[in-house]
Formats: C-alpha cells, structure tokens, sequence
C-alpha cells in the first residue's frame, strides 16, 4: 500500500515538474484551416473542423456539438469575410470563451490577411447573398494559403510562446515544400491558362484567379439563389456563342442543373474537390490542388 | 397616439441609420433587421375561442380572419464594447383597432466573463424549453403550440437576470438560472418585491454520426403569483367579471429535437423532429373581479400539454410539415361554479389539434407560407386555414440549432 502511495506522488511530481506539453486546442470552420494548422502545429495541437467538404458552409447550423467543442478552443480558424456569418457568431455568443473573441488572439480569419476578390460595388440582397467583405473562398490560392500560414504561425507562436521555435521550424519546411509544389502545380496547369469553364458557385475565383481561368458563367443566376430554367438557357446560348471546357461544381452542390446544362451543351461535369476530403485521395492542403488540376487537366482532354 | 409617435420616431431612426450604414459602409453600426409578416386567415368557426380548462392570458388567440398584419418586428443588436452585447426587439402590431409597440427584448449580454459563463439582464424570452427563447417568425409553423398558447400566452418573457454555464464537456451540457420580475403573464403582480419569478433549465445535445444531430433540455418555472388576470389581447370589451388567480403556481417540461440531413448538409434535405411537454400545478385562490358580492374560490390546478412536429425539407427551399398538439388539465376547486365561469373546468373535453403546413422560401430572407389545421381546441371543431409571408430585411439571421 505504502509502495503505491509512493509510486502515485512520483508519478504526481514527474507530470508537474516535466516539461508539460500544453495541447493547443484548435477549432478550424472548414477542412482546409485544420490542415493548414495540422502543418504548422504538428505535435503541438490538437485540431477539430467543424464542417466537411460535403457540408455547405454557408449553410451550418449552430449545433451543440459545435457549442462544445468552440467552449474549449485556444485559437479558432475560419474563412472569415462573412462566409460563417449565419453560425460563428452564434456559436462564439454561446460559448463564452474568453479568448476566442474577434480581436482577441484566439480569433482568426484568413481572408482578413490577405487581399480579397469580388468586393461588392453595391450591398444589395437583389444582387444575391454577396460578401460585404468580397469572396471568402481564398482558400483556392496557394500563393494566398502561404501568406495566410505565415500570419498564421506567428499566431500560434504568440498563443504558445513555448512552442516558438517549433512552430518556426515547421512553417519553414511547410513553406519550402509548398512553394517547391506551387512551381509544379503552375508547371502542370499551364494548359489551363484562358480556359473557359463554368462554376456552380463563385467559390472558384480565387483559383481561377491564379491559374489564369476565365469563368464562363455561373448556375446560380444570384450568389446563394439555385439554378433556374430561365438561367439556364441563358447560359446555354452564352455556350453556343463561346463554348466553355466543362462544368465544375463542389462535393456538397446539387449537381441537377449541371448535369442538366451538360446534357444540352455537350459540355462535361467535373467534381473538384474544394477542400480536404472532397475525395479520397486528398488528405491535405498539398492533395487538394494536385488532384484539382490533375481533374481539370483530365476533362480538357 | 404616443404609443404611435413613438413607433414612427423608432421607424425613421431606422432608416436615418440604414440609409447612413450603405452610404459610408460604418462597421461600429448595429445589426439591424426588420421582419415583415402578413396573413390571410380563415376559419370556420364564429365563436369566441377559448381552451377549456386554462385561463388565456399574453398574446393567446387563434389569429385574425381575413387580411392581416403578424408583429412587425425590429431588432438592433450590437456588441457593446468588449464586454457586453445588447438587443432590442420591438414588435408592431394592432391590437382592438390600435397600433401599440411591444417591447419583446431590451436586454444586454455578457461576452468575456469566460470560463463558459454568461449573464443576461434586462427583458428576454426565458430559456424555457426549445421554442420559448427563439423569435416567433422563425417558428416551424405561423402560430404557437397549444401548450405555449395554454400555458405561456404563447411566449414566456419577463423582466431579470439570467446567468447560465456551458460546462466544459464533449457532450454540450449548458445549465441555467434566471430570476425575473414575474410581473407578466402567465405570472402576475411582480410578487416579492419585484422578484417573483424563477427558471432553471439544463441542456443537453451532441451530434450522432456525422447526419445527426439532437438536443434535449430539461426546465422548471416557479412564481408566486398576485392577481393575475385572465383575458388574452383580444378578449371581448365590456366584460364586466375577470377571473384573477394569486397562488404559486410551477411548470415542469421536458423538451427534445432531432435534427438529420445527409452528410449533415442541412442545404438539400434535412427532416426535423421535435416534441416538448409541460405540465402546471398551481395552488391559490381564483376570483371573479367585478363580481359583487366578490365571487371566489380555491383552486388547485393540473395542467399539461405537449406537442410532436416534424419538417422535412425535400428539396431546397421546399418544406413541409406536420404537428400534433394535446393538452389535459384537471382542475379543483371550493366553488365550481365559479371554475366553470373562469374557464377551468376543462368540461370533459381533451383540447386537440392537427396542423399540416407547406413552405416556400425563395431565400434566407423570405419565406412563404401556407397551414391548414384541424382545431378541436373547444367542443366546436374549426378548421383554420392561413397563408402567411416572413420576410427580413437587413442584417443575417443566425442559423440557431
């Protein structure tokens, strides 16, 4: 009995003299934010997405499970630029967490650093849902993603001032193998450039953007408004006058309209898969853009 | 005519600040919206409506026929600093010929107390079962449960203080207390000094699988009540004995919701499915005020109620839904005459109602509406029809759970 005691009071005194490894608690809106932190956090954090690539994120609801897990967060990470507007406001009200607060360090938005596309000229519901503070998609880019991951580690060092060093040491390799893979991917994309294509969404811009991409028109006749039939022939004659490579859309879109637009324009559908677990294959931030431009290059062909 | 200066005055501040939020983009101005609700309301029955076996109070009533305006709702919110968050909600409405402003919330909200804890104070719907403390235009159906109708006037607001603790669990565990003035149905003459009224209520929900996803909560109302009166907004002029309860007066309830969409996409298709229970045991005296000689009698009241609806949206923007309301009461008293003449002898009769609604809604924004229902509320059977239109102006509505 005696022999427990002391075995427990040594154990006791180890975890409270070693060296603790505080576990940084991250809650990331959507797949691609935990794989970006995942990066530069390693074995330093312990992260949780709050949606999937099938999820709409526009479209969450403010569930209790969310209310949990943003309770015991030390950083969140989202999109920002109103494309949580409708939950992450509810969900950081309800759970009362002091230092994940917008301004607080806790809190950061990845279109907030970097330079936006689409910003409206008018604010207008007319117009569709648009973002007051441009297209929140800024995920697409790799050459945003590395700005991004460059405030974002800084972040990290300010939340866990410990774990600076590691968190330097891992944005650098980060950023090494990531500007090694944006050389390749712009390598393999180059048939992509002035290429017409047609999205469901705007969330493409940003990709587009970089790969030199025109779009050719959307299903959604207003941001957030689905396809109608109207819009549809509309577009069908845009198609005949200047025809597009293929339709893209997300994993979790409806694909009726495409499928419907594709039928009468001869034009193929691709699923890309937006972000991380859109397919199988893409595990992280460096499989969603090979396999996108791998799935573009396929349908040009 | 204040009431009406004051209204216009709350309308042009409005849009004095909308106009001046578009024109220079100002990121310090609140959040405002605006709902709008118009009816079209039928039924098939001419007589007074009543709940046999409960004293209507609030804004119990089964709607207006014909053309009608719903509460005309605005609402600023803002965070106030760093520490605190306000809201007002004001509703619109005519009552008996006259447009009056209802103050529905004015409350202010703690942000950075931290640890999971939050204080609420001023004017606030009570977090009372699942529908209480959400705003009635976001409702799954135009009017309120049988047992929110019965028991609550259709909403529980009051004037106090909240504090509730999201404890810091996986599973979501919120619990908390509020202790309010008690002063408004279905408490009344703001007993004990003011402090008349009190809430418990705990929370629980997770998500099953990444499609499912349920909440269930667990709540108790106590007051202590002086002479509250009974009569809802549109009772009868020139009713000369208004049956008054004082007593205390308890509810428990019970309150669950299921929600499922495929891969949790809530966009294409989701169902919902969600029940609450209540039940009311009250004991005091009820009297005939304006009765003369004053005619009363002890009253010892049980009353319960529940409801089970399901919404299934089956493509986007298309929903459609079903409810079932039941109430029960069973009420004792000195004199039961005096009971059949306050409304609360239930004369054997179970209140009842089928609802059956279609939704459209064109976006986030703007819904429409159409609900038939089978009301067997009192003895005569009703048939109700109404179509109604929700639409919000302004800033985002939060997708709450």
């Amino acid at each position: 009995m005696k022999n427990a005691i002391q075995y427990f009071a040594v154990v006791f005194l180890l975890l409270i003299v070693s060296p603790v490894m505080a576990t940084i608690n991250v809650f990331a809106c959507e797949p691609e934010w935990k794989s970006l932190v995942d990066e530069l956090g390693g074995q330093r954090i312990n992260s949780f997405a709050a949606t999937t690539a099938f999820q709409d994120p526009h479209h969450i609801e403010a569930r209790p499970s969310l209310i949990a897990k943003i309770r015991r967060a030390d950083l969140v990470v989202c999109s920002g630029a109103e494309l949580e507007t409708g939950w992450l406001p509810v969900l950081l009200r309800q759970a009362a967490n002091i230092n994940i607060m917008p301004g607080k360090t806790g809190y950061f938005e990845a279109a907030a650093v970097v330079d936006r596309l689409d910003i409206p000229v008018s604010s207008d519901r007319s117009l569709g849902d648009v973002h007051e503070s441009g297209n929140p998609h800024v995920h697409l880019d790799p050459r945003r993603i590395k700005i991004i991951a460059e405030v974002l580690f800084k972040r990290l060092t300010v939340i866990d001032p410990q774990g600076s060093d590691y968190y330097q040491q891992r944005f650098n390799d980060f950023n090494q193998r990531w500007q090694q893979a944006i050389k390749q991917w712009q390598l393999q994309a180059q048939a992509l450039k002035t290429q017409r294509i047609v999205v469901h969404h705007r969330d493409w811009v940003y990709l587009f953007d970089w790969l030199g991409i025109e779009i050719a028109g959307a299903l959604e006749p207003k941001p957030g408004l689905p396809a109608t039939p109207g819009h549809l022939t509309m577009l069908t004659k845009t198609l005949a006058a200047k025809p597009a490579k293929m339709i893209v859309h997300t994993p979790y879109q409806n694909t009726r309209a495409a499928k419907r637009l594709s039928q009468i324009t001869n034009t193929p559908v691709v699923e890309l898969p937006y972000t991380i677990g859109g397919t199988d294959q893409v595990k992280d931030l460096f499989d969603l853009f090979t396999v996108t431009i791998e799935k573009l290059n396929g349908a040009l062909k | 005519m204040k009431k009406n200066s004051i209204a216009l005055g709350v309308l042009t501040f409005a849009c004095l600040y909308s106009v001046a939020s578009v024109a220079n983009q100002a990121r310090f101005n609140p959040d405002i919206s605006l709902t709008l609700d118009g009816r079209y309301g039928s039924y098939s029955n001419e007589s007074d409506y009543e709940l046999p076996g409960f004293m209507l109070g609030g804004e119990a009533s089964r709607g207006e026929q014909g053309f009608y305006l719903g509460h005309t709702e605005l609402s600023f919110s803002s965070n106030i600093d760093d520490m605190f968050f306000g809201k007002l909600t004001t509703a619109i409405a005519e009552h008996g010929g006259e447009t009056e402003i209802e103050l529905e919330e004015a409350f202010i909200e703690t942000l950075a107390l931290g640890n999971g804890f939050t204080v609420k104070a001023g004017r606030f719907y009570s977090d009372i079962g699942y529908l209480n403390n959400q705003h009635n235009h976001s409702w799954d159906f135009t009017d309120a449960p049988l047992v929110y109708r019965g028991l609550f006037g259709n909403q529980l607001i009051d004037d106090g203080l909240q504090v509730s603790w999201l404890v810091p669990t996986e599973t979501y565990f919120k619990v908390g207390v509020e202790a309010t003035r008690g002063a408004r149905f279905p408490a009344g003459g703001a007993a004990n000094e003011g402090k008349g009224a009190y809430t418990v209520f705990a929370k629980f929900g997770g998500d099953v699988g990444i499609s499912h996803a349920w909440q269930l909560g667990f709540s108790h109302w106590r007051a202590d009540i002086e002479e509250r009166a009974s009569g809802a907004h549109d009772h009868e002029a020139g009713v000369a004995e208004i049956p008054t309860y004082s007593g205390e007066s308890a509810i428990n309830g019970v309150d669950f919701v299921w929600k499922w969409s495929p891969n949790g996409n809530n966009r294409e298709q989701n169902l919902k499915i969600q029940a609450e229970y209540f039940e009311r045991d009250e004991d005091g005296v009820v009297e005939l005020v304006g009765s003369s000689p004053l005619e009363s009698t002890t009253y010892q009241g049980q009353q319960s109620g529940w409801y089970l609806q399901s919404i299934y949206q089956f493509i986007p923007r298309w929903r459609i839904g079903y409810r079932y309301d039941q109430l029960d009461s069973d009420n004792q008293g000195s004199d039961s005459a005096v009971l059949i003449e306050a409304g609360l002898d239930n004369e054997g009769h179970k209140p009842e109602r089928s609802t059956l609604m279609l939704d459209y809604s064109h976006s986030e924004y703007s819904r429409i509406r159409l609900q038939l229902s089978k009301d067997d509320s009192y003895e005569d059977s009703d048939n109700l029809v109404f179509l109604q239109y929700i639409v919000t102006l302004g800033a985002h509505g939060a997708h709450r759970f």
